[in-house]
């Protein structure tokens, strides 16, 4: 077969090859395609201000303020360096509320892995379509309200004239429920004033938080991984220890950062809900907003930031980033 | 001795769509058997039903003559080389090449020895301590070869495994492939849908169509003597003419396959004429398509052969025995 050649096209016009500017935006593009660097340095100048000078500006004002010191007579702050308020921060009173706070975040995080992996995991690899929808909408929903609206119902619920107790009397179970109350250091009168309701709340505000970067991290574990787990021999629960899991880590962990932080840092819900005893957050509120005293506030939410850094390096020795 | 692994009747259906519909096939052992078909055909099925990552919904599968309806993957002594290797991310290579003994509890000394000795078989001495992600295409589909073989399969699945090399990678691979297979000696069941790494690589070819087996046979039977229209445009590109045009050339009013090998350009004794409406140029020698009554026929000229001018016309010429009948469809 013989092409037909359009005549108007032998003399191939000299200025076609190249398209006419379409205004503005075209100009821009060239000016872009020509330095690359320039829409490098216009698309992260704004963020790159709000990060160094708002985030860590005021990060760093932070540490600084934990090195001054407070004149206990006058009330005054010192500004010259020492580590003295550090140094307080050691005192018992200090320290059973750093070890309070520890173990608590580290209990929420624990409980969070425990029931959002199995959420996570359906999400991930069985939801298709309307379920994957309706995973998304019951996990995000309950971050939609307002967190006190949330706390406080909470504290409905685990009230000794709440729901709970209703509902375990009803059932004949109040004996389980009073045998739990009566456990040592997480027990109390109440669920509402125990550490075990602090915990449940905690638990309840967070659990998002742990279930959607763990669900990103399962997503991306392709079925055939799986299979060639079961293929070379391994049972059900092998594939989930030495395949899963692993590949599952850094989702984990993204997961954790956000509950052990969060938790660390938070000073509402164990004032709404729990025996009186203080966390870090409300230390932190109290010694700077009734106390007055900023340096030892300071010291105080430094300790948050350093358990992080030491989470976080113990993690990646342990090789919880090796799947990233 | 009963087959290394025997299909009866299998079918797998996914709702409405018959993924597999009623294959017959008997793999006898030590056998090199290529699973041939355009994607949606079934072969893929049909290897995940050996492995077990799928049941069947009619039917009976047995390996090595034990009915395995109900044994889950990890118990069949049967492994795969997955299309995408697999490969655990998290692992080094000797890790990855390790696990199915990791798994079953060897120590880790036996481990090591072991998967030592499966990689310098795959030619991959040296390489244990790397991830995957530092491996090429090729690297890594030896490393998945490596881990397949470990637990001494009794049968190995292939699922394409080639798929994602480069063309000059592939052929080394092939031939590698064989060796490998015929020094070890186990049945390799292979899927592809590539018919030129099909007839080459395999001792019996299972041909797929819509969920069904149209020919099995060995690659000279599948090229040669094609059963049905589909075998003979799959496999090869051969001429296929229709009832009419077989009868206008003198044999019975059937189907038939001429392949383009087969033909010659001679005007002595041509028995058909025709007008060369295409060449295409294949580097080994030239296709030309010349157009005759009733429809078209590809010739393969052979370098240095004479090669007509496009729009000349040329008779041609063919033994009767070239001429292949098919059935009906």
């Amino acid at each position: 077969m013989v092409l037909t050649a359009d005549p108007s096209r032998t003399a191939p016009d000299p200025k076609g090859a190249i398209l006419p500017t379409r205004g503005l935006g075209d100009r821009l593009s060239a000016v872009f395609w020509r330095h690359p660097n320039v829409l490098l340095v216009t698309l992260l100048a704004l963020p790159l201000l709000w990060l160094v000078v708002v985030y860590l500006g005021s990060l760093t004002a932070l540490l600084l303020q934990s090195f001054y010191s407070i004149d206990e007579f006058s009330g005054q702050i010192r500004r010259e360096f020492t580590l003295s308020t550090y140094a307080e921060l050691l005192r018992p009173a200090n320290m059973d509320i750093i070890i309070r706070t520890v173990a608590m975040s580290a209990a929420v995080t624990l409980g969070a892995v425990v029931i959002g992996f199995p959420i996570a995991y359906f999400a991930a690899r069985y939801a298709k379509g309307h379920w994957k929808a309706l995973f998304y909408l019951g996990v995000m929903l309950p971050l939609w309200s307002s967190y006190l609206v949330k706390v406080y119902a909470w504290k409905l619920i685990l009230a000794r004239e709440g729901i709970i107790t209703w509902a375990t009397d009803g059932i004949g179970a109040s004996a389980v429920l009073n045998g739990i109350l009566a456990l040592p250091v997480i027990g109390g009168t109440s669920l509402s004033t125990s550490y075990i309701g602090t915990w449940l709340v905690f638990l309840y505000v967070w659990l998002p938080y742990m279930i959607l970067p763990m669900q990103a991290a399962l997503e991306r574990v392709p079925q055939s991984m799986l299979e060639a787990s079961s293929d070379l021999g391994a049972s059900r629960w092998q594939t989930m220890r030495t395949v899963i899991f692993p590949l599952a880590m850094p989702g984990i962990i993204a997961g954790s950062i956000f509950t052990f932080s969060l938790t660390m840092g938070d000073y509402i819900i164990p004032q709404i809900v729990g025996s009186s005893r203080r966390f870090i957050g409300q230390a932190v509120y109290q010694l700077q907003g009734t106390a007055g005293n900023i340096p030892l506030a300071a010291a105080f939410a430094v300790v948050p930031i350093v358990i992080m850094l030491i989470y976080l390096t113990i993690a990646r020795r342990k090789g919880a980033f090796d799947a990233l | 001795m009963p087959a290394a692994v025997e299909f009866q009747n299998v079918s797998r259906h996914f709702g409405s769509v018959r993924a597999v519909d009623g294959v017959d096939l008997s793999i006898a052992e030590g056998t090199f058997f290529a699973m041939l078909g355009p994607s949606g055909s079934g072969k893929t099925t049909c290897l995940r039903l050996i492995s077990g990552f799928e049941q069947p919904t009619g039917g009976m599968i047995r390996i090595f003559g034990q009915d395995c309806s109900d044994v889950p993957p990890n118990r069949r002594n049967v492994n795969t080389v997955f299309q995408d290797y697999a490969l655990f991310p998290h692992m080094n290579v000797r890790d990855n090449v390790a696990y199915g003994l990791m798994v079953k509890g060897v120590d880790k000394r036996t481990r090591h020895d072991r998967s030592e000795e499966l990689l310098a078989l795959v030619k991959l001495e040296g390489y244990g301590a790397r991830k995957p992600g530092e491996l090429s295409g090729g690297q890594r589909q030896r490393v998945a070869l490596a881990r397949a073989l470990i637990n001494e399969p009794r049968v190995l699945l292939l699922d394409e495994p080639l798929g994602a090399l480069d063309l000059k990678l592939r052929e080394a691979m092939q031939d590698e492939l064989k060796a490998l297979q015929q020094r070890l000696g186990i049945t390799f069941v292979f899927v592809t849908h590539d018919q030129g790494e099909a007839l080459s690589m395999a001792d019996q070819v299972a041909v797929f169509s819509e969920g069904r087996i149209a020919q099995i046979g060995t690659p000279s039977e599948i090229y040669e003597k094609p059963r049905t229209r589909f075998v003979a445009d799959f496999v090869g590109s051969s001429n296929v003419l229709s009832a009419e045009m077989a009868a206008n050339f003198g044999a019975a009013a059937r189907p038939a396959s001429l392949r383009p090998e087969s033909l010659r350009i001679a005007d002595e004794g041509a028995r058909v004429r025709g007008r060369v409406i295409a060449l295409r140029y294949l580097g080994s020698g030239t296709r030309v398509v010349v157009a005759v009554p009733g429809g078209e026929l590809s010739v393969f000229v052979n370098k240095g052969m004479p090669v007509p001018e496009q729009g000349s016309e040329v008779g041609l010429n063919w033994d009767p025995e070239a001429m292949h009948l098919m059935e009906q469809g």
